[in-house]
């Protein structure tokens, strides 16, 4: 037990394991799929012409978001070639997979998932997780078949982030209790409001830079405390997905910050 | 007598097999705080049964699975139970002839040692839970104990598993 926690030496034996348990969880996982089948092959017409129509509304304001992105893009590229300052958002786009979550449940007492994507997927330990609409965790255990990873509130886990308004940088620890997070060690004075949007700032060298994370929700700021309570509420629903993202970040946008990726981690 | 002590292993392997299932079943919420313990009971009862067939070493296996399947600390789950299978073993003659409300009693004691443990590796390793959500599962643990004793005691009458 010591050598699993401390050394990480059982991983070999442990990712053995996971193929014996994979079948159960895949198994367990199966009412919830058929259920998803048959609510997707037993739907009307009109229902699907709906849905349809919505998807093309949608997809149509995103391609006119992608327009001013470019133009915006193009704008901030002059900008900094005025200010000859380096442009550390180039080619942000990174590599990602589209994983499911299987509908199984881990130890109670800690915030986990499994995915259904494993080393057969190249997913490495680490490796961040993000919902449609931020950052939801990262992967802490491989095996062949399925990955179990650890969601941004578990206790265990804290996450860089910084404040999309002005740049202050923290760290959110996770609040498994309240399904939230919490920025620890900020003083009672910090520029930080209620609603203010927190993004991933890369620092950790896990996360690639410029996701959104969450929105504070509650200061608390107590005189006799050094550091005021900020509560934030993550942005990604965490308990109503059932697809992720595996994202392979590149890790380009801060090489100062002597971060490695998985590729250049393995010679 | 070597021919018939060897009777039912698929239904042994079916019952272990089925109490992990119903370990990472998903449930809601409020279900899944009182979650009791499939795997103890089925522990408990085989090694109680039959403890020329189930004993230490398949509960330690068993024990394995479940830290695999709940990603815990290997060996934190396999040691609980093999230290519980280990208990039954010893007084599973004892245990036979207790009437069913008195063998939910010690279940629930087993449920209890075995949640320490638990919960003494996880403080150690640093994600301690609190008391009270160790505590509930013991006690749906004990009570449903009469009805999965009645269902395997039925299983293994059935397919006479010796």
């Amino acid at each position: 037990m010591v050598l699993d926690h401390r050394l990480h030496a059982m991983d070999t034996i442990r990712s053995a394991l996971t193929v014996v348990v994979d079948p159960l969880r895949y198994l367990v996982n199966l009412p919830s799929d058929i259920i998803d089948w048959s609510s997707e092959s037993f739907v009307s017409h009109s229902t699907l012409e709906e849905e349809n129509k919505t998807l093309r509304t949608k997809n149509e304001l995103l391609q006119a978001k992608l327009q001013k992105y470019a133009s915006l893009k193009a704008e901030n590229a002059n900008l900094r070639a005025l200010l000859k300052s380096v442009d550390n958002h180039e080619e942000t786009l990174e590599q990602v997979l589209i994983a499911e979550i299987l509908s199984v449940d881990l130890d109670p007492y800690r915030r986990q998932f499994v995915i259904n994507k494993g080393s057969s997927n190249n997913v490495y330990v680490g490796q961040p997780i993000m919902g449609a609409l931020g950052a939801m965790g990262k992967v802490i255990h491989v095996g062949p078949l399925s990955s179990t990873a650890m969601m941004i509130t578990d206790a265990s886990h804290s996450i860089p982030v910084q404040i999309n308004r002005n740049g202050v940088r923290a760290i959110a620890v996770g609040q498994p209790k309240l399904q939230r997070l919490e920025l620890i060690h900020q003083p009672n004075n910090a520029d930080i409001l209620v609603d203010d949007l927190l993004v991933t700032s890369g620092l950790g060298c896990v996360f690639p830079p410029g996701y959104p994370v969450g929105r504070v929700t509650e200061i608390i700021t107590n005189p006799s405390l050094p550091f005021a309570q900020i509560i934030v509420e993550p942005t990604a629903e965490l308990d109503r997905h059932r697809e992720v993202l595996l994202v392979w970040p590149s890790h380009r946008a801060n090489k100062e910050a002597q971060c490695k990726g998985p590729a250049e981690e393995k010679p | 007598m070597s021919i018939v002590a060897r009777r039912g292993t698929p239904i042994i392997f079916f019952t272990m097999v089925l109490s992990l299932m119903l370990t990472i079943m998903p449930l809601p919420t409020w279900a899944e705080e009182i979650r009791p313990h499939f795997v103890l009971m089925a522990v408990v009862y085989w090694s109680m049964a039959l403890p020329h067939r189930v004993n230490i070493g398949i509960a330690w296996v068993m024990g394995l699975l479940l830290d695999v399947s709940y990603d815990a600390v290997l060996g934190q789950y396999a040691l609980a139970l093999a230290l519980i299978a280990f208990f039954t073993v010893n007084l599973h003659q004892r245990l036979r002839v207790f009437p069913v409300w008195q063998q939910a009693i010690v279940v629930f004691v087993f449920s209890m040692l075995y949640s320490l443990i638990v919960l003494w590796i996880k403080g150690i390793t640093g994600t301690a839970p609190s008391v009270w959500t160790i505590i509930t599962p013991c006690f749906t643990t004990a009570v449903l104990w009469p009805g999965v004793f009645m269902f395997l005691r039925k299983l293994r009458r059935i397919y006479s598993v010796s």
